[in-house]
């Protein structure tokens, strides 16, 4: 199996003349088939069949190791009866109006939703493709269609048989159907099958797999940029003497929005040296110049007086005289700190000018945004920008930010360059730790009203938290002033809870922040999920009795969830009175639960196995969703255990990872996952399992020692981890 | 300056700076691009090679002090060590993002070398200093049994 991620495909097709079968949308948005030349009118490939009977899949979402390359090519393959191993993938160029997320009518990755709004369209693909070949090989063959049976990218009749390739110069002058019959999922051979293995597995394994900074062109020159100290600070003076004295050295520019100074070098290493020696005076005017205690205690003023109703079903003012009857209530107050996403491959991009613009060499997660604002930076037409996505070498939402902001950087080092030669701009890992578009930080606080027999009767819950979506271009996501992913996880609750009253802030920084993943579920999954076991302690329920009550609703999803802690409570083998602590979440439509085993031994903690039972819909790559889960859960011990973003005076205190230190092999625990088998449609993976992890591990150490965790990180609290 | 290197059997020359990190040569002047760059402080051992056969941090060793040793880089490792581990690591479908993947397998190739059967302790000891964001280890240490079962074999 080999991996391409060039253009070969329908490209290379165009220029040696040969036919090549192409099945996707046309320029009306319904499946249609035609040859590489149907390209130029309209026609967006999801799959490709040559005259040699490869079989391309042609990838709308990027890769950042959550499993897309496979799980696109799964359906494609599955409906097409195509050879697994023969398979080949191909990023989809930048094109908005073809290669859009469903769900965001907008091309980019993110929110787990690759599977969930890919999983017809690429299936019709093939499908359709599956219809046409068969149909060709009836007119070849002169044999009846019921005749012809499809396996393992072969077509068969009878005595006669013959791959795929033989058909494709017939199949592309036949019209496709715009409604393929799909498989039910009895007849699924690759959905749901364990034996498929990643299709970027032997790149990834013998150092061919191409990202965006294994990206070297002729010519090309590199940069490296000094940014403010402060957030919000901006240029008013830099001195270049030092870095003159660095071998390799080019020159130095300010960025033209005065953000920072760019050091051009001969090599990364030339950039990187002669940008640490440029010194610089800044204009800190507008700069946040708080502190960390300073910005929590910011936060927590914001908590008396809300500015927005999060549910406003019910008003939080209507919540106060509700709680005055309550026979007892429970207060709790929660800070989260800043986090920085650190994917393992620092942010970077090169830009290339070609004859009639430039292309953008990019781990790109949002080509929506990243074509028009590097044309808005160089004045182009956004069609002069070709995004060329190479593998990204992880985001966590990092590399989907509105403002697209390493490329603009990129641009504007190309731009100010003189745009002959390629760019390449790379981002150290301190550039990284100390570059911002950070988890927000948040505070939470909540007061919960029980009567007489331990029934909640109401819930007055507030948080501040900076919006990551307002003054954006992702700003219509915004309904009534409340950006859904400040609350999501709080406000819609799975629980039924009566008089439930959201009470949001605004919190206002020149620090920028962005979604990290799992979003506003990283706080809000740790605050509900401790809330609750506090709720089954004060009123002496099992945690699990109890959830199980306050899900009984009725509503699908309150169903699924019941499935997903049904399941893991019964792998966990978890009893009345367990030690061990429980949580579970609904985001990104999926339903985790986690049963967390830990010991602690004085103030050391060790995590020794999570259960985990996830119901997410029809499992595409059951594999893939395993892998999803485990790696979530140790994101979210990373960031529970010790990771956390601070600021002295405006400047950020960490720089690299010896002080924002990622989990370590020996910290992982043994995990055991239990997927629900169910025929829903598919839902996401990428994220559900972060948030339900860190309160099921919060929960165990309460219920071994007694003490709750309510300011993150857990180092806070003195816990060490091992 | 000029330096002859010794990389995966070939030799090389490169003109380069004084105190210049092997990792940068290897990723811009030779297009070895598998080594990847994570920290730059010999933290998370994405930039592993083998120098004279030891799991080396390319970002911490300059170039002027490679000079005698033989470089071995993820594009070089084809030994049966190697064959193994990268088998094993495709079989139980260990990577996600990837970046950190040519130096977990340039340290799981080291540990197998030095030790053919590693104990879980011997594993999670070896392999601590390599980091992965997207938290494969489970995976990576099965992998590692495996390949450790398929040189026994």
């Amino acid at each position: 199996m080999t991996i391409n991620v060039s253009r070969r495909g329908f490209l290379k097709a165009t220029a040696a003349g040969t036919t090549a079968l192409l099945v996707g949308l046309n320029a009306k948005g319904v499946l249609a088939a035609g040859t590489s030349a149907a390209v130029a009118t309209g026609l967006n490939p999801f799959v490709e069949i040559d005259a040699d009977g490869t079989v391309t899949v042609i990838i709308k979402h990027f890769e950042m190791g959550q499993g897309t390359t496979t799980g696109l090519t799964t359906l494609v393959a599955e409906e097409l009866d195509a050879d697994w191993d023969a398979v080949q993938i191909e990023f989809a160029p930048s094109d908005n109006n073809r290669y859009a997320n469903l769900f965001f009518h907008a091309q980019g990755t993110g929110g787990s939703t690759s599977i969930a709004n890919s999983f017809m369209q690429y299936r019709e693909a093939g499908a359709a493709a599956r219809d046409l070949l068969i149909r060709a090989a009836a007119q070849k063959w002169d044999v009846d269609a019921s005749t012809i049976t499809v396996e393992n990218g072969m077509l068969s009749s009878g005595g006669n048989s013959g791959h795929f390739g033989e058909f494709v110069a017939i199949a592309a002058t036949l019209e496709a159907f715009e409604k393929p019959a799909v498989k039910t999922p009895n007849q699924f051979k690759l959905i749901g099958s364990e034996k498929l293995h990643r299709k970027d597995n032997t790149g990834k394994t013998n150092g061919t797999a191409m990202f965006a900074m294994d990206v070297n062109l002729p010519g090309m020159i590199y940069a490296a940029i000094i940014r403010s100290p402060k957030f919000g600070g901006t240029v008013v003076s830099f001195d270049d003497a030092d870095a003159k004295e660095i071998g390799g050295f080019i020159a130095a520019q300010v960025l033209p929005n005065k953000a920072g100074v760019v050091a051009f070098g001969k090599n990364t290493w030339a950039a990187f040296q002669a940008r640490d020696a440029l010194s610089v005076e800044w204009d800190f005017s507008v700069a946040e110049t708080r502190s960390t205690d300073a910005m929590i205690a910011d936060h927590k003023a914001m908590l008396d007086s809300p500015q927005f109703d999060a549910n406003h079903e019910v008003p939080l003012a209507s919540v106060a005289p509700v709680l005055a009857n309550a026979t007892k209530t429970i207060d709790a107050e929660f800070t989260f700190p800043f986090l920085a996403h650190a994917p393992l491959e620092p942010e970077n991009c090169t830009i290339e000018p070609t004859e009639n613009g430039v292309r953008v060499h990019d781990g790109c997660q949002f080509p929506t945004f990243t074509q028009p604002m590097v044309a808005a930076v160089l004045e182009l037409d956004p069609s002069q920008v070709e995004v060329k996505t190479l593998y990204a070498g992880g985001s966590f939402g990092r590399r989907a930010n509105a403002t697209s902001d390493y490329n603009t950087e990129a641009a504007m080092a190309f731009a100010v360059s003189g745009g002959k030669v390629p760019v390449k701009l790379v981002w150290s890992r301190e550039d990284d730790i100390k570059g911002g578009y950070y988890r927000p930080m948040s505070a939470h606080r909540a007061k919960i009203g029980l009567d007489a027999d331990g029934k909640i009767i109401g819930w007055d819950h507030r948080l501040a938290i900076k919006s990551i979506v307002k003054g954006t271009p992702f700003a219509g996501m915004v309904q009534n002033d409340i950006d859904p992913t400040s609350a999501e996880g709080v406000a819609e609750s799975l629980y039924n809870v009566p008089n439930f009253g959201i009470g949001l802030s605004d919190f206002q920084t020149p620090v920028p922040i962005n979604w990290w993943r799992s979003v506003g579920h990283t706080h809000t999954g740790f605050v509900m999920e401790t809330l609750m076991d506090m709720v089954a302690t004060e009123t002496g329920q099992d945690p699990i009795e109890m959830r199980l009550a306050m899900l009984d609703g009725g509503t699908a999803n309150q169903a699924r969830m019941i499935e997903a802690i049904k399941h893991v409570r019964e792998i966990s083998g978890w009893k009345k009175g367990d030690k061990r602590g429980f949580a579970s979440h609904f985001s990104f439509n999926t339903c985790v639960a986690v049963v967390a085993d830990v010991t602690v031994d004085g103030t050391t903690v060790k995590v020794n196995k999570l259960f985990m039972g996830v119901e997410c819909g029809v499992a595409v790559n059951p594999d893939v969703i395993r892998a999803q889960m485990e790696g979530g859960a140790g994101f979210a011990l990373s960031a529970i255990y010790r990771n956390q973003i601070t600021l002295s005076d405006g400047e950020v205190y960490q720089y690299n990872f010896p002080d924002y230190d990622l989990l370590r092999n020996h910290e992982m625990p043994e995990v055991e996952v239990v997927i629900v088998r169910s025929n829903n449609a598919p839902t996401g993976v990428g994220e559900p399992g972060v948030p339900p992890t860190g309160p099921a591990v919060a929960n165990a150490i309460f219920a071994q020692t007694g003490t709750r965790i309510m300011d993150l990180p857990m180092s806070k609290a003195g816990f060490d981890f091992m | 300056m000029q330096y002859q290197l010794k990389i995966n059997g070939e030799s090389r020359t490169v003109d380069a700076e004084p105190g210049t990190p092997l990792l940068w040569i290897l990723r811009d002047e030779l297009q070895l691009t598998g080594t990847k760059f994570g920290c730059g402080v010999a933290y998370c051992g994405a930039c592993t090679v083998h120098v004279d056969g030891y799991p080396t941090r390319s970002c911490q060793t300059f170039v002027e002090d490679a000079t005698e040793a033989e470089i071995t880089t993820i594009e070089g490792a084809t030994d049966k060590v190697a064959q193994a581990v990268q088998a094993a690591w495709r079989e139980k479908d260990v990577v996600q993002c990837g970046w950190c993947q040519s130096g977990q397998i340039m340290s799981a190739i080291g540990l197998l070398t030095e030790n053919p059967s590693p104990t879980d302790e011997d594993i999670k000891d070896y392999m601590d200093g390599n980091a992965c964001r997207c938290v494969t280890y489970v995976r990576i240490n099965e992998a590692i049994k495996l390949a450790s079962q398929k040189l026994e074999a």
